[in-house]
């Protein structure tokens, strides 16, 4: 019993990191209908931008408090990240609006391909590994929990709170439920689409970065090809608990970080990613709209 | 007269105070960007710890570069461009003569292939051959077939597949192990490769049917992750990440290329050289890419393709036309999947080693892109794009001469994917309906006529 809990404990701490990227998909996909392939390697882009900001405050300034410290690195993470997606999306998917549903997902797929070829060329193509950040470990009735994981619950809630306020509660966040239900509509009633889509971009980097800084800070290492299977587990939380919705997609990483961790601590850690993608398809063939997604209507 | 000298005047003054502003804005933005990635590198001392390396000449030189590079566009380009465009919407269409290159040159390029081995071998002789015949044709031959396989799928039938490279590994597995466990020919396994890889094909294709568009994407892309992960683990049988080696070389009727006595290089009485094997290699895969074309050509004439390329169009007005859309996508699956198949089996054969290593998802994503570059649908576009994406990145590895300019520690090979995927943003962005953008229909009223690519629509699954 104690074991399935500290496995929960653990597959909890994963889920949030998924969830965390996979909002950044989910958001993106409501709002212009496009999968994000490069938003796995702006994840990876946040967790390098926030090793590089550590070593400079190791290297530089040194003897900063931890607590400061991680704020920092997920600062500049945030903003590194976040040019970056605007960057991106301003100059290889706003070009292509309005042109046929495969293009801006070529130019995501070939963004993808540049951003850890980048990162690989500048920064090196060898695993980069920090020392430890947070390392205190707790009992409680048995079960461990390291304070890192309680870091990363807390904060993707917190996190997930701010999001849900803005989303739902700010103009901006009104414009972006606009914009998603339809963008003709939303800019003939005065909203500036293209900005909604841009500050979708950044919201969407700044959490992914947020989620690379946590992941760096829990396994304290970071590779430049991070950005593939995080991303792809992402997208499968968003898609699994219904594309286009925000409870979704935390609801998703949630269960994808669960499974993992549960597959691997029952069965065999080798087919952990074939149960996570097993799981999708079965659940995408009897339920096709993912767990809390609107059906499609068609209409004709 | 002097008045309209003046405004000019403050006119391209205005235009270089804004060309300056958006050069220093492009600047600020690359400073951003880059400042951590370029002007500082980490790297790993004797003691195995992190240390910073400072880069900061090199982080000047891409934001002056972004800088004078934006000033540039916005004085010289642009308003050339604007010149040109009123020009074009000035001058009435023209229209395109039917000459005889145009209406047979499907025909020339095949003669021209066929003739490429001879010319490179009486060129730069046969030893020296190897290169040309190896890295620039059977590499993108190897593409081309693989895209117009994918293009059957995507192309026509309109189902976007992230996971098609399953298939090829389906293919070159099937060829690996049968050959290595049973001994068979290549002969036989290259059917049978390409009909286990349609089975696959059919059992994929099963329970996605439901499924529409970008729900379809992400269920192949985990099938075709599946796949590679079961090659990876299952160590009893595919050797796992050690991968198949030693597989069986490919005879051409019963002649073997070997050093042996009845070998083909001492039967034809030729030095013994890896070039003829190559040859060889290199009209095999001309004949299944060939074939490939030929099979996506006269079913697009059978009702089975007319009846992809209406799902493609419209699913519901197919539905109720009384087209089964589930026998439809199925066909287009499983022989998509066939000719994946069939490319596997020779890439085993050419490689005589596979692992998991060369069914990644990037190997999809390559492909795809080359269907979506060469126009959707269009056979001559994607073998353009197949020549453009793959040949210019084999040539990366060709520029030596770079060593001069950058030092001999620069290494070509190494920027070979970031050139790769800057060229499939910049080939979207420039040309978004792909090098060939308009089709002939395939069944038309009366008339022949070309309908340009924004006017068809892509399928939605």
């Amino acid at each position: 019993m104690e074991y399935f809990i500290q496995q929960l404990v653990n597959g909890l701490t994963l889920g949030s990191i998924y969830g965390m990227i996979a909002i950044g998909y989910t958001m993106v996909y409501g709002i212009i209908g496009m999968i994000n392939f490069a938003h796995g390697d702006i994840f990876m882009l946040g967790g390098f931008a926030a090793l590089i900001v550590f070593l400079i405050l190791t290297t530089f300034i040194g003897g900063v408090p931890v607590v400061l410290a991680l704020l920092i690195m997920m600062i500049v993470g945030m903003l590194t990240a976040a040019l970056w997606n605007w960057t991106i999306e301003r100059v290889a998917y706003r070009p292509l609006r309005g042109s046929f549903r495969l293009a801006p997902l070529i130019t995501a797929i070939g963004m993808s391909i540049v951003l850890s070829n980048f990162i690989q060329v500048t920064q090196g193509p060898r695993n980069k590994p920090i020392p430890p950040l947070v390392s205190s470990v707790y009992e409680i009735f048995g079960i461990t929990v390291s304070l890192k994981q309680i870091v990363i619950v807390v904060i993707t809630a917190i996190l997930l709170s701010v999001f849900w306020y803005i989303v739902n509660r700010t103009p901006l966040g009104r414009a972006q439920r606009a914009t998603e239900q339809d963008r003709k509509m939303a800019a003939l009633l005065g909203v500036d689409v293209d900005r909604t889509i841009s500050v979708t971009f950044i919201m969407g980097a700044a959490l992914a970065a947020v989620a690379g800084t946590m992941y760096l800070m829990y396994y304290g290492v970071v590779v430049f090809t991070d950005g593939f299977a995080p991303g792809v587990k992402a997208f499968t939380a968003a898609v699994l608990g219904g594309i286009g919705s925000l409870p979704g997609a935390v609801l998703g990483g949630l269960l994808i970080g669960l499974i993992e961790s549960l597959w691997s601590a029952y069965f065999t850690i080798d087919y952990k990613d074939v149960a996570t993608f097993s799981i999708l398809a079965i659940v995408l063939i009897f339920k096709p709209s993912g767990i809390l997604g609107r059906p499609e209507v068609e209409k004709v | 007269m002097a008045n309209v000298a003046s405004t000019t005047a403050s006119a391209g003054s205005e235009l270089t105070a804004r060309a300056l502003r958006e050069a220093v804005f492009a600047g600020l933005i690359t400073l951003g960007l880059f400042v951590l990635f370029v002007g500082l590198k980490s790297d790993q001392n004797i003691r195995n710890e992190l240390i910073l390396t400072q880069r900061w000449g090199l982080l000047a030189i891409f934001v002056a570069v972004a800088m004078v590079g934006r000033f540039l566009i916005v004085v010289y380009v642009q308003p050339r461009f604007a010149k040109r465009k009123a020009a074009k919407a000035a001058a009435p269409d023209v229209v395109k003569k039917d000459t005889f290159f145009t209406r047979q040159w499907p025909k020339i390029a095949v003669v021209m292939l066929l003739l490429y081995p001879p010319v490179i071998v009486s060129f730069v002789g046969v030893q020296g051959s190897l290169k040309w015949v190896d890295n620039f044709g059977i590499q993108i031959l190897i593409y081309v077939m693989l895209a117009w396989g994918l293009n059957i799928v995507v192309g026509l039938a309109g189902l976007l597949d992230l996971g098609y490279v399953a298939f090829y590994a389906v293919g070159a597995y099937s060829y690996a192990l049968l050959s290595s466990y049973f001994g068979l020919s290549f002969w036989v396994l290259l059917p049978v490769a390409g009909l286990l890889a349609a089975l696959w094909g059919i059992v994929l294709g099963f329970p996605v049917l439901r499924l529409r568009g970008d729900y379809l994407a992400i269920v192949t892309l985990a099938f075709g992750e599946i796949i590679r992960l079961v090659l990876i683990n299952w160590t009893e049988v595919t050797k796992g990440t050690f991968g198949v080696s030693g597989i069986a070389k490919a005879t051409l009727f019963g002649i073997k290329f070997d050093a042996s006595k009845d070998g083909f290089a001492a039967l034809f009485d030729l030095p013994l050289s890896s070039a003829y094997y190559k040859i060889f290699l290199f009209y095999l895969i001309l004949a299944l890419a060939l074939l490939t074309a030929f099979v996506t050509i006269r079913l697009r004439r059978m009702p089975i393709g007319r009846a992809w390329e209406a799902l493609r169009e419209d699913e519901i007005a197919c539905r109720s036309l009384g087209i089964n859309t589930v026998t439809t996508k199925l066909t287009a699956f499983a022989t998509g999947a066939m000719f994946g198949g069939f490319a596997g089996s020779f890439f085993a054969v050419r490689q005589g080693f596979v692992s998991p290593e060369s069914f990644v998802f990037l190997e999809s994503a390559v492909i795809l892109a080359i269907v979506v570059l060469g126009g959707m649908g269009s056979l001559t576009g994607i073998a353009i794009a197949a020549v453009v994406m793959i040949g210019g990145t084999e040539i990366l590895r060709e520029l030596t001469f770079l060593k001069m300019i950058f030092g001999p520690a620069f290494t070509p090979e190494l920027y070979r994917m970031l050139i790769f995927g800057l060229a499939m943003v910049t080939v979207m962005v420039w040309k978004p309906r792909g090098f060939v953008g308009s089709r002939e229909p395939t069944a038309f009223l009366r008339q022949r006529r070309a309908v340009s690519g924004s006017f068809t629509k892509e399928g939605h699954g």
